[in-house]
């Protein structure tokens, strides 16, 4: 009896931290949407809680502004941040599962090495960077800022850990006894079982990838093959000419909306792969 | 001896696999990170639009950058780093564990576990600006609170060293410690249910099975948040920086090193931004090497 | 024949220094005294048909934002149309104008343009920086002569003191290197004003009128008063410190590092600013809610439920900065005349060194900036302040020129005059880093955070993070 009555007490408070938190994560969304919907001289008296009336002018400014091509910049992240979480999730589980299941002599020196330039800050390379990509005529492309996820030290050992405690390696012994060909068995067997670590990680690849401003800003230079992050911040600096908060705050959520939407589409999957995760072995 | 036989055998493709992630790496990482280091030697800036140097000056970079206040910054970025990990942590490993155990009830799990990761989503560029709005001295919050009577003139939260940091460990810790439970979550999941069934009939209750059990299998991704959130903590910018308006004020207690090393990329000054490169590399190294024994040095010795 | 002959040794001379890349000053300086004799005898007009065939076809404009690109298509009568993108203007006679532009924000519209122009030489044609735009407070990174990168205007056929002699000689100087040599021109003009509300005015002097008001606010003591009577009904007669520093800052009697220097000099009038900002932010004149500009706190004290009595604004600030933050009816601001005359603001249009359209270049420039039809135009059409003293004047003086938002005042009125008495500050490569860093540094002595001396070190560790080249810090007594 007293068990039970400390069961349903846990249980209240596990619900009411979760509402706290959701709460505190959707708040600010809120806002966000609120305010894409109210006009800036709105936005002046001060934040009103309830919807304005300005949400499709606002839209139309921001779909309109040729300066500022919104939807090519979602389409130009969509196409960069697929490529990244695609090619990056692949090379990443390809490298720990080499570093993984063969036993080679500089296997040791190459986990070491990845572990020791897994905390070079990106920063820190930027300026020599961009001097090699300009002379390989890279720049203003979009290659730079996709071929270079397939060294990703994070998300290797990320799948490095996975792999750990999920792939036994009696496994692929017994594959290699069925006659598969290693690279098959790495295709068939061991992308299969890395599934759930895949879909978490290339929810956050894709993530990072879209959100990031510092690498495109550096490389892309032409209108028409800006990224989102790119075009708040023009627009942000265009300072007192475009000065108006109601578009900002609609290209914000214009720029988070497919984000969002993909989301939830992946999520499914990712729930799913990580209860598949679990049933395995 | 059959075994040993095999794994030589199999070994250039160890070496196949490996390939594209170091071929890409040297082309796109180490060749520029080289030169980083190389120009941390040099007298090499940018003035107006004129090029000074390179000339070679040995380590006078180096020395400058101890005389200067980068250890300030260090313990800056520390302080901002620990105030938004330690709940993050805390609350990630307590919703993974609730999240991951079938006992619990939750209603609406499904929804809670998408909430949670949302705001990782927006870019941190623009969540920072949505905190500069919602807690300027005029914005929604302060509004609120005059509102409800709990203040009566404006509070200026991003006036105090204590409110920026705690707006900038806030928001670090809003923005990650969803990504850390799915992290976590996927961890736990990945433990065989046959242990947690042994445990329970062993009469194990719920605390000692998270303590003695879940904790120590799934230390590999715990590491693995650790060391990525040191690493995260030691790059932290988009946020102090837009909060701060890249002053790192007041009196520079919010001043990141990556905010250090912003100021001198953009000045061009590439010597000292190599230096100060250099040093970011060797302290988050010590810093993960650390952590990685600790975490791991029992496992590897067994 | 003679005019034609000389223009086609104007563009061999151009040529010749486009071959010989960034050019050292020797070359250069042979090649002015060539450019102004030309100049002399055709300096009239060489309009487009002149134009040579070495002239390129592309030519690319560095600028932050579609302001300058809506100024060209205003006035300069070559352009047929603008791409829906707005980055390609096409021209009467084929050739394209390219718009590069980049954001101000994080200084990424400079390092876009500085890579650009160090790769001048070895860019192909059209990939070449014809023009650009520069801000008054960096003008002098890129007109600086050893920089070399903006040409002087007599290299393309422009005389500065034939063509520009209705321009406010402020703005000529601004635009010159350290030995007087024109290397760049604006089209606006950005004398300062007071902007207040015309309500705050009433409730507490009893009075809207301009005249008045300006009487009460003429030198700094009386703006202390009026300040303080202003408290005493509860306002507050400026947002933030931030608001006063162009009217010291700006006209300072020597430039923050003098030329070959590696010192700052921090002017007494800044020092100033300094200890006035600290005394009348302690005596609650400004609004304590209030940190420096540009953020939605300032944006939001231009608002109807602000206690803020007033502002000071040039032309595009009142049009682009006040107006928009403004959600009460038209006619509640008026201007009047400043305790200081100042300036703020301006940007400049450069020709590039290595340009391979020199003849286009030329163009533009005199279209936007010395044609005073054209800005009386812009004048009109967008309310901005030109650079023709005596289209200002003559606007001035017009009553049917009127703005609504002001209540029916005409602002030229009292920009006019400002402008003829400005007293543009020496300018140095640094201005941008010392205006900025100097309010930020000391933005933490105003709120109380730190004492004067942190400050004051605190600006020192940021100038020379910004400025590598500077080593030392010189205060006043």
């Amino acid at each position: 009896m007293k068990l039970k009555k400390g069961k349903y007490f846990t249980s209240i408070l596990i619900h009411l931290v979760l509402i706290i938190l959701a709460f505190m994560c959707l708040f600010f969304f809120y806002v966000l949407i609120i305010n894409a919907t109210h006009s800036h001289a709105d936005l002046q008296k001060g934040f009103s809680a309830l919807p304005g009336k300005s949400f499709i002018e606002n839209f139309k400014n921001v779909a309109n502004d040729g300066s500022f091509p919104m939807f090519k910049g979602i389409v130009n992240s969509i196409i960069i941040s697929t490529s990244c979480a695609v090619i990056c999730t692949y090379f990443s589980s390809l490298t720990a599962y080499g570093l993984y299941a063969y036993n080679f002599k500089l296997k040791k020196f190459a986990f070491t090495f990845i572990m020791a330039i897994l905390v070079m800050p990106t920063q820190v390379t930027a300026m020599g960077f961009l001097k090699l990509i300009t002379r390989m005529g890279m720049y203003d492309t979009f290659f730079p800022l996709i071929i270079p996820s397939i060294a990703s030290p994070a998300v290797f050992y990320f799948m490095y850990s996975y792999l750990q405690s999920a792939l036994p390696l009696s496994l692929v012994e017994a594959a290699r006894i069925d006659g598969s060909g290693e690279f098959r068995t790495f295709n068939r067997i061991v992308i299969p079982i890395m599934k759930p670590a895949i879909s978490v990680q290339a929810i956050f690849i894709f993530v990072g990838s879209w959100n990031n401003y510092f690498v495109p800003a550096l490389i892309i230079q032409s209108k028409s093959k800006m990224t989102v992050p790119i075009l708040i911040a023009t627009l942000r600096g265009a300072d007192y000419m475009n000065f108006d908060m109601g578009k900002i705050y609609m290209m914000i959520t214009a720029a988070i909306v497919p984000i969002i939407i993909a989301y939830l589409f992946l999520s499914k999957y990712i729930i799913a792969g990580v209860a598949l995760g679990g049933v395995k072995e | 001896m059959k075994k040993k036989h095999k794994s030589i055998s199999y070994g250039k493709w160890g070496y196949l696999f490996i390939l594209p992630f170091f071929i890409t790496f040297f082309v796109f990482s180490f060749i520029p990170l080289i030169n980083t280091i190389r120009y941390s030697f040099f007298e090499y800036y940018r003035s107006g639009i004129k090029e000074i140097g390179p000339n070679f000056i040995g380590i006078k970079n180096y020395a400058s950058l101890l005389e200067s206040d980068m250890l300030k910054y260090t313990g800056n970025t520390l302080i901002l780093w620990i105030i938004g990990f330690i709940p993050q942590i805390l609350i990630a490993l307590m919703l993974a564990g609730w999240f991951s155990d079938v006992r619990f009830k939750i209603h609406g799990k499904q929804f809670f576990k998408v909430v949670i990761y949302l705001p990782n989503m927006i870019m941190a560029s623009a969540f920072a600006l949505l905190f500069f709005t919602m807690f300027s001295t005029k914005g929604p919050i302060n509004s609120i609170l005059m509102s409800i009577g709990i203040t009566k003139s404006p509070i200026d939260f991003m006036g105090s060293v204590f409110g920026t940091r705690s707006l900038i460990g806030f928001m670090n810790f809003l923005m990650w410690f969803g990504n850390t439970t799915i992290m976590l979550m996927a961890a736990i999941m990945g433990i065989s249910t046959d242990i947690f069934e042994a445990v329970e009939i062993d009469g194990c209750n719920r605390i000692q099975r998270f303590f003695y059990i879940t904790l120590p299998l799934i230390k590999p991704i715990l590491a693995y948040t650790l060391i990525t959130s040191i690493i995260g903590g030691l790059q932290m910018f988009d946020v102090p920086q837009i909060l701060t308006n890249g002053h790192g004020n007041p009196d520079r207690t919010s001043m990141t090193l990556i905010m250090f090393l912003n100021n001198h990329l953009k000045s061009k000054n590439y010597g000292m931004a190599g230096a100060l490169s250099v040093y970011l590399f060797i302290i988050s190294g010590i810093l993960c090497m650390i952590v990685y024994k600790m975490i791991n040095g029992k496992n590897s010795e067994k | 024949m003679k005019k034609k002959l000389i223009s086609a040794l104007i563009a061999a001379a151009t040529a010749a220094e486009m071959l010989a890349g960034c050019g050292n000053s020797a070359n250069s300086s042979s090649e002015s005294t060539l450019g102004q004799n030309a100049a002399d005898s055709s300096s009239e007009s060489v309009s487009a048909e002149n134009s040579s065939a070495d002239e390129g076809k592309i030519i690319n404009i560095y600028c932050w934002n579609d302001e300058f690109r809506t100024r060209v298509e205003t006035v300069y009568d070559q352009v047929v149309n603008t791409s829906e993108d707005g980055t390609v203007t096409k021209l009467k006679d084929g050739s394209e104008i390219h718009w590069i532009i980049n954001p101000n924000q994080d200084g990424v519209y400079q390092a876009k343009l500085d890579e650009a122009l160090m790769n001048q030489a070895s860019a192909a044609d059209n990939d070449k920086v014809d023009l650009f735009l520069s801000e008054t407070d960096y003008v002098f990174k890129y007109t600086d002569k050893t920089a070399n990168v903006a040409l002087p205007l007599k290299d393309i056929g422009i005389n500065p003191d034939k063509d520009f002699a209705d321009q406010y000689s402020f703005t000529r100087t601004t635009a010159s290197d350290s030995d007087g040599v024109q290397r760049g021109s604006t089209w606006q003009c950005c004398p300062g004003l007071l902007v207040y509300r015309r309500d705050i005015a009433k409730d507490v002097f009893g009075t809207d009128d301009p005249e008045e008001i300006g009487k009460k606010v003429s030198d700094w003591d009386k703006m202390k008063a009026a300040a303080e009577e202003l408290k005493a009904k509860g306002y507050y007669v400026f947002a933030s410190y931030a608001d006063t520093f162009r009217l010291y800052g700006n006209s300072i009697s020597e430039p923050w590092v003098k030329p070959g220097s590696s010192t700052v000099k921090v002017d007494k009038k800044i020092m100033n600013w300094v200890n006035d900002s600290k005394k009348w932010k302690d005596s609650g004149y400004f609004d304590p809610a209030i940190k420096g500009q540009w953020n939605d706190d300032w944006n939001k004290a231009m608002g109807s439920k602000s206690k803020v009595f007033a502002f000071l604004f040039p032309a595009w600030g009142i049009d682009f900065v006040l107006k928009p933050n403004w959600d009460g009816d038209k006619g509640a601001w008026a201007v009047t005349n400043p305790p200081q005359e100042y300036n703020w603001g301006g940007s400049y249009i450069h020709a590039a060194v290595g340009t391979d359209n020199p003849q286009h270049a030329k163009d533009i420039i005199l279209a936007l900036t010395a044609n005073k039809d054209n800005l009386v135009k812009i004048s009109k059409e967008t309310s901005d302040f030109t650079n023709n003293r005596s289209a200002m004047a003559a606007l001035a003086s017009d009553k049917s020129f009127s703005s609504e938002f002001l209540g029916g005042e005409n602002p030229f009125k009292y920009f006019a005059p400002v402008a003829e008495n400005i007293k543009i500050a020496p300018l140095s490569a640094y201005d941008q880093g010392c205006v900025e860093l100097i309010q930020s540094s000391f933005g933490d002595y105003f709120e109380g955070k730190v004492d004067l001396d942190k400050a004051k070190a605190n600006f020192e560790t940021a100038i020379m993070e910004r400025y590598p080249d500077i080593t030392k810090v010189e205060w006043p007594e």
